[in-house]
């Protein structure tokens, strides 16, 4: 009998905001330690949370963006627990009315097609500072520069049937948070973290017992956790054993999971109603006003490219990974109008390859959309072949020259005129006599090689289709 | 001029009659004779009070003078101040200096006032007898041996024995109206979100409110009308709060067509009998003066203890959680480990009382009996404001007395807290509903002083001023000063 | 009511003597006991009040106030190292 897997993800995704959520401290990564710190996110006798605007707007947005519900009461609740790095001893956060609730995401997975997938909620929250250890023998260190930075918790319903479901509600939802400019949403800097809430049972019968594992900071650690974690809890039932609700710990090095057991037993957040702060109420007049200012999202961008400029799924696709690159293949295409086609398979197939050699985001792309488009314009006008353009297109990223430049400096425009293209075609079939009888007498196939040494003697410069057309009527002698 | 009030000393100031130095030095010299007696003040600080007097002065001189231009203020030791030590009276805040003011301190100071330095309390204001402090009890001037109520102890000590002629204090259950009670002057507590909490170290956010202790009703006034106001920094400071016009409030002198509310869950056994007829005989004075008093029941009374030792105690085992020795406050020596950090520097920084508050509210928040307690004390907590809201469908302002007794024997209570806790029953439904409260000394029983408290509703501090300032001007039981302290003549 | 003392002062990070707690358990019963007269009230349908006024939380512009005050305010703390709280180890 098979095992069904059941997966609920829970995400934690810093929202982009100059300042804190309570405090007018900076965000900005990478800042000295504690430099970014103020007696309200030290937690300070008398100090008072004030809550930051933009955050809520911007986690409005990610609401109406899945296609949840705003309430427009919501309010702030206390967690309380003891760490160092939680300066207050309780974090603020939303536990009874979420800002957002009963939203979901759509993805595609080879298993299972298109599925829905639920997010039970999404409230606003602080984040927490850091504790470093590493090369420490007795002590930790605190940071507290990310204290109180703002976070929203997005809750899915646990409707994922597999790891790589998991994943593509990941990709799908980290896509989407980027489009609408809500998140940095950079794992590596922490700032889209995800838990997964895992179990396995009988297909029909009820949900089995789940764990939560913790500190999965890529993609690809997340699909090898759930996959091991997924196993472990099979190995232990089909072995007559329990699964035990518990937090467990991700170790990507040794690729296995461990119990936080202890740890969490101790806990009772004792949540109660911030008293610091009031309801926050929401003007529907402020929810519609974000959702007029909602940028196109994925999906949209990805049909829209498709109809406009006729682009195969897959380009589309391609093209509508990040906001950065449609915008980028938008204003290629402003530059270069009379093809988006080509613009797209460019675009994709040949400097998206280049870039992704030279390991760089297509905002640091050395070509502006706008030399790009020139190169395309001058394989538009025959200037150039496609062969050529490759060279060209080499480099320009090379040397950060236009194509023109860099057209006439190597002299690789195209040979169009009949004159020297018949002189060419001429010293070849005096060359090879024996080819040019053998061709008249018959063999037919050998056009092709005539073809390949007038391009050669070229140097590529001959415009094939004129090498075609000149060829032809000169063999016929 | 010791026993002065405020306003008295502000005309002798304005009139050139004394400088903010003669008025500070007078004031310190009296604290010096006479704060061993009391232990009013934790922290003094001479140099930096004639300081701040001699820049009043210069001010006046060449810009004229401003609300509290060179008035001497004490402030609680709840009060963030950026110069000297702020420490709530408890050794986790050992050598804490708080590296900002309090919003209203800032207030305080814009407004020109002098600071005089911290005045004792309960240790986090926990308290209802001054007994908790990590500085030691503080004294009642009128008879040393008891205490001056609590928490705001010292303050309403200070100004009672004339070693300032106006305090700071704080009130989360009566912490400012209890004790001004027990000492024979005026205590205002502002309503909810009038005055900015923000750098006021917390006890229990939804119940804190800052107000001033003072000789007599207007001097109240004068102060809270500098204090009060929004802050963008407290997010519970109520933004479109009534302006009020606090001095003119203070003109009346009689209490024509005021309907007063008079509860009769205020008025029951156990009461002692010489406040209840010190009380009683005020409202009949009311009555001359022009009031109409109406029997009203408020009839949740009784459960408004049961509900503030669930609610302040919750909201303040999670405020006190700040106090973890990584940033600021006492640590253990050489702890062992994290663990050990934690509770050994809590366990040696808190005092008993603080300890029992934060675990009560630890376990009211706990799994399995939040609804049972925290739910159920928020749900009780409508029904005491719903109480009010019906009474003033009736009435103007409701008159109650301040304590069910006199100040009692130092030690009387320590052991005891529930019946420590008891004696704030006239008071703590005032915070639950977030209203504004005034005690005024209306009498004596046996040589000490009672209270009357007045209520009004939300933002109508001006009908309580009104009614108080009346009766004021009426009797003469606020100019009555304790013996021993130079101000008998 | 029979309250383990031990248990809520570590869930508030309290060290607490065995004396100690033989002296709490019994206060907090006490308290609890006199707290109790609560659940006798009939609060079917009441809205809790958590914030004394019906009022609406203020919200605060994306604009930054603070800067580089680290060594005004780690001038309080118990114990830093190049700009770092210490504690002692944290053990996930």
């Amino acid at each position: 009998m098979s095992w069904e897997v059941v997966i609920g993800l829970e995400v934690h995704c810093q929202i982009n905001t100059d300042t804190k959520a309570f405090c007018g401290c900076s965000t900005a990564f990478g800042a000295e330690p504690n430099t970014q710190t103020c007696p309200v996110c030290l937690g300070m006798p008398g100090q008072l949370p004030v809550l930051n605007a933009l955050a809520v707007d911007k986690t409005i947005l990610t609401g109406l963006a899945i296609d949840a519900q705003i309430n427009l009461e919501s309010k702030f609740d206390r967690k309380n627990y003891f760490y160092p790095d939680l300066p207050k001893g309780y974090q603020i956060s939303q536990f009874t009315i979420p800002l957002v609730e009963h939203g979901h995401i759509d993805i595609t997975t080879k298993g299972r097609g298109d599925r829905r997938i639920g997010i039970t909620r999404i409230h606003m929250e602080e984040d927490a500072g850091k504790s470093m250890h590493e090369g420490l023998d007795a002590v930790s260190h605190i940071d507290l520069n990310r204290s109180g930075i703002p976070l929203m918790e997005i809750v899915s319903e646990p409707d994922m049937r597999s790891s790589d479901e998991a994943i593509a509600y990941l990709k799908n939802l980290h896509q989407l948070i980027r489009f609408l400019g809500v998140s940095g949403a950079d794992m590596e800097k922490g700032q889209f973290r995800c838990d997964a809430n895992i179990s396995v049972r009988r297909p029909g019968e009820p949900f089995g017992t789940r764990t939560e594992m913790k500190n999965m900071n890529s993609f690809r650690f997340i699909k090898q956790a759930i996959d091991y974690e997924v196993m472990r809890q099979i190995e232990v039932i089909e072995d007559g054993g329990k699964v035990i609700q518990e937090s467990r710990l991700w170790d990507s090095v040794k690729n296995e999971s461990r119990s936080m057991r202890g740890k969490e037993e101790a806990n009772d957040y004792r949540y109660f109603p911030e008293p610091d702060l009031p309801p926050l109420r929401v003007s529907q007049e402020r929810v519609d006003a974000i959702k007029a200012g909602m940028p196109e999202l994925p999906h949209q961008l990805r049909e829209r490219f498709e109809k406009e400029f006729g682009l195969s799924a897959y380009d589309a696709d391609v093209l509508t990974q990040t906001r950065e690159l449609s915008n980028w293949y938008e204003a290629l295409v402003a530059a270069h109008p009379a093809d988006p086609k080509r613009c797209a398979n460019w675009m994709a197939n040949e400097l998206l390859g280049r870039l992704k050699e030279l390991n760089k985001d297509i905002e640091h792309s050395p070509v502006s959309p706008e030399a790009f488009g020139k190169l395309m314009d001058r394989m538009g006008d025959n200037t150039i072949s496609g062969k050529i353009a490759k060279d060209v297109l080499d480099a320009m990223i090379e040397s950060g020259k236009d194509a023109d430049t860099i057209i006439e400096e190597k002299g690789l425009k195209q040979v169009t005129d009949t004159g020297s293209i018949d002189a060419m075609i001429q010293e070849i079939l005096d060359a090879n006599q024996g080819q040019v009888e053998a061709y008249r007498g018959g063999k037919d196939k050998l056009f092709g090689f005539f073809v390949g040494q007038v391009m050669k003697a070229s140097k590529g410069k001959a415009n094939p289709a004129v090498v075609n057309q000149r060829l032809k009527e000169l063999l016929k002698g | 001029m010791p026993f002065s009030s405020l306003s008295h000393i502000q005309d002798r100031l304005n009139h050139g009659e004394t400088t903010a130095i003669e008025v500070a030095k007078l004031y310190l010299d009296r604290i010096t004779e006479h704060n061993k007696t009391l232990n009013a003040f934790v922290h003094i600080d001479d140099e930096h009070v004639l300081a701040q007097a001699k820049a009043s002065d210069t001010y006046r001189a060449e810009h004229g003078a401003r609300a509290l231009e060179g008035l001497p203020i004490a402030i609680k030791d709840i009060f963030c101040t950026q110069h000297g030590p702020t420490r709530c009276c408890s050794k986790i805040l050992e050598g804490f200096e708080a590296p900002y003011d309090a919003h209203v301190i800032t207030k305080l100071k814009e407004a020109g006032a002098v600071l005089v330095g911290k005045t004792n309390m309960d240790e986090f204001a926990m308290g209802s007898s001054n007994e908790t402090s990590a500085f030691g009890a503080c004294h009642n001037p009128w008879d040393t041996s008891r205490i001056p109520g609590g928490s705001s102890g010292g303050s309403a000590s200070a100004v009672a024995a004339a070693l300032t002629p106006a305090a700071l204090g704080t009130d989360t259950g009566g912490s400012i109206r209890q004790p001004a009670s027990l000492t024979g002057i005026t205590g205002l507590k502002p309503t909810y979100g009038r005055v900015s909490r923000r750098g006021i170290i917390a006890f229990a956010s939804s119940l804190d409110q800052a107000g001033p202790m003072t000789r007599n009703v207007k001097d109240a006034a004068m102060i809270t009308s500098v204090i009060s106001g929004h802050d963008a920094g407290d997010a519970t400071s109520v933004a479109d709060a009534p302006e009020l016009d606090w001095l003119g409030a203070c003109d009346k002198k009689d209490m024509k067509g005021l309907r007063i509310g008079v509860p009769k869950e205020y008025f029951v056994e156990g009461m002692d009998a010489e406040v209840r007829a010190s009380v009683e005989n005020a409202l009949k004075q009311c009555e001359d003066l022009g009031a109409e008093l109406i029997d009203i029941s408020l009839p949740n009374t009784n459960l408004a203890v049961a509900a503030y030792y669930v609610i302040a105690p919750s909201e303040a085992s999670a405020n006190l959680s700040r106090y973890d020795s990584v940033r600021f406050g006492h640590r253990c020596k050489n702890p062992e480990d994290l663990l050990d950090m934690y509770t050994r520097s809590r366990d040696e920084g808190f005092g008993a009382e603080v300890k029992r508050r934060i675990l009560t509210g630890a376990f009211a928040l706990s799994s399995g009996y939040y609804d049972a307690y925290y739910l159920k004390a928020q749900q009780v907590r409508t029904l005491i404001s719903q109480d009010f809201k019906d009474a003033f469908e009736k009435v103007d302002v409701i008159a109650t007395p301040t304590s069910p007794i006199t100040a009692f024997k130092l030690g009387e209570k320590t052991d005891d807290p529930l019946t420590m806790y008891l004696s704030d029953i006239y008071t703590i439904a005032v915070n639950l509903a977030g209203l504004p409260g005034l005690s005024q000394p209306c009498g004596f029983a046996e040589g000490l002083p009672v209270g009357l408290q007045w209520i009004a509703p939300a933002w109508r501090e001006d009908v309580l001023l009104g009614a108080a300032a009346a009766y004021e001007a009426a009797t003469d039981w606020h100019t009555k000063v304790p013996t021993g302290f130079g101000g008998e003549s | 009511m029979d309250i383990d003392v031990q248990k809520v002062a570590m869930l508030a990070r309290i060290r607490l003597t065995d004396d100690e707690a033989a002296e709490l358990g019994p206060q907090l019963s006490e308290i609890l006991g006199y707290v109790d007269q609560l659940a006798a009230v009939n609060t079917d349908g009441i809205k809790p009040t958590a914030h004394p006024h019906d009022a609406a939380m203020p919200l605060r512009a994306n604009v930054v106030t603070n800067g580089n005050q680290r060594d005004a305010l780690q001038a309080v703390a118990p114990k830093t190292e190049s700009g770092l709280y210490v504690v002692p180890k944290v053990i996930e």
